[in-house]
């Protein structure tokens, strides 16, 4: 009689039905992206082929937004609600994790954009400045969020630092009326901007939001959940630690 | 005269296009590769969202 070992099953990952769902949006989402962006959408009068880089560059600019004000508002809840739940705090990190890799792109698109239109790729420009502050500032944030201390330490700490961090936002958004700036001034849909858009523009620039949101919200579930996998090896870790230092002053005890 | 302007139009956008994919492509890969390394670790019955 033969004895067969069971085969080794493969632990529960990061993925549920929901997530895969999402997912499989987001990718289709982003070949319609593909194919109106770079495809069907027409060439602007002014801008010509180069307003094709605005389907990638709004949005990534939008999602970097909406990723630092999820980051705030989970940090309030944090701070604010009597249970102070660290589900909270992971994820205002993921979030901000996710923000960081956004503004990083709406930073090199708008520089690729720029150099073409205004004939170079960086200004000390009062949007361009402040959009690079609010990067640095969030990555200054991840950073705090990686210092040691228990789990509510970190979390208390990155959550003062996230409510703080996003009042840059509105000072972003707002640069371009308080100083002269080299970047437009009117944005899409803004009530007396002047700013008109082509109806496949229009719906390009619409699956371009579409896509990223969805692409974010995936994001945000599986990262927020390997952070929580990280929380639970460090309890599990320091269980540990603590378990051996005891036995080692039984050892040595009289 | 056209090819050489569309190459030049093509260097920014496909740029900006192919710069945008290769991030988000490289970041999810991490996220993926992290999740499925700490998954191996931890319990099942840890996994809240299961």
């Amino acid at each position: 009689m033969s004895q067969t070992t069971p085969p080794p099953t493969r632990k529960l990952g990061t993925g549920t039905r929901a997530t895969r769902a999402i997912g499989v949006a987001a990718v289709v989402m982003l070949g319609w992206l593909l194919a109106f962006g770079l495809g069907f959408s027409p060439a602007d009068r002014n801008q010509e082929e180069y307003v094709r880089i605005l389907y990638v560059h709004v949005p990534t600019a939008w999602l970097a937004y909406l990723a630092f004000g999820v980051t705030a508002l989970c940090s309030a809840l944090y701070l604010f609600t009597k249970k102070h739940s660290l589900g909270f705090d992971r994820f205002a990190g993921a979030s901000a994790e996710i923000g960081v890799v956004f503004m990083a792109l709406t930073l090199v698109t708008g520089m690729l954009w720029g150099r073409p239109t205004w004939g170079h790729y960086w200004a000390w420009d009062a949007r361009l400045t402040t959009t690079a502050l609010l990067f640095v500032t969030y990555v200054g944030y991840l950073a705090v969020r990686g210092l040691g201390g228990s789990h509510h330490q970190r979390a208390k700490r990155s959550a003062v630092l996230g409510l703080l961090a996003v009042i840059e936002i509105p000072l972003v958004r707002w640069s371009v009326k308080w100083w002269r700036s080299l970047h437009q001034d009117a944005s899409v849909g803004e009530p007396g901007s002047g700013v008109e858009l082509d109806g496949l523009m229009l719906f390009s620039l619409f699956v371009g939001v579409i896509a990223f949101t969805l692409l974010y919200v995936w994001l945000l579930l599986h990262r927020s959940r390997a952070l929580a996998m990280e929380d639970v090896l460090d309890d599990v870790g320091l269980d540990a630690a603590v378990a051996a230092r005891r036995n080692e002053t039984v050892g040595v005890a009289p | 005269m056209s090819t050489l302007i569309a190459i030049e139009y093509g260097g920014y956008v496909y740029a900006s296009y192919a710069v945008a994919l290769v991030a988000i492509g490289g970041f999810t890969w991490r996220v993926l590769r992290r999740g499925r390394q700490l998954a191996d670790q931890v319990d099942d019955a840890d996994k809240y969202w299961h």
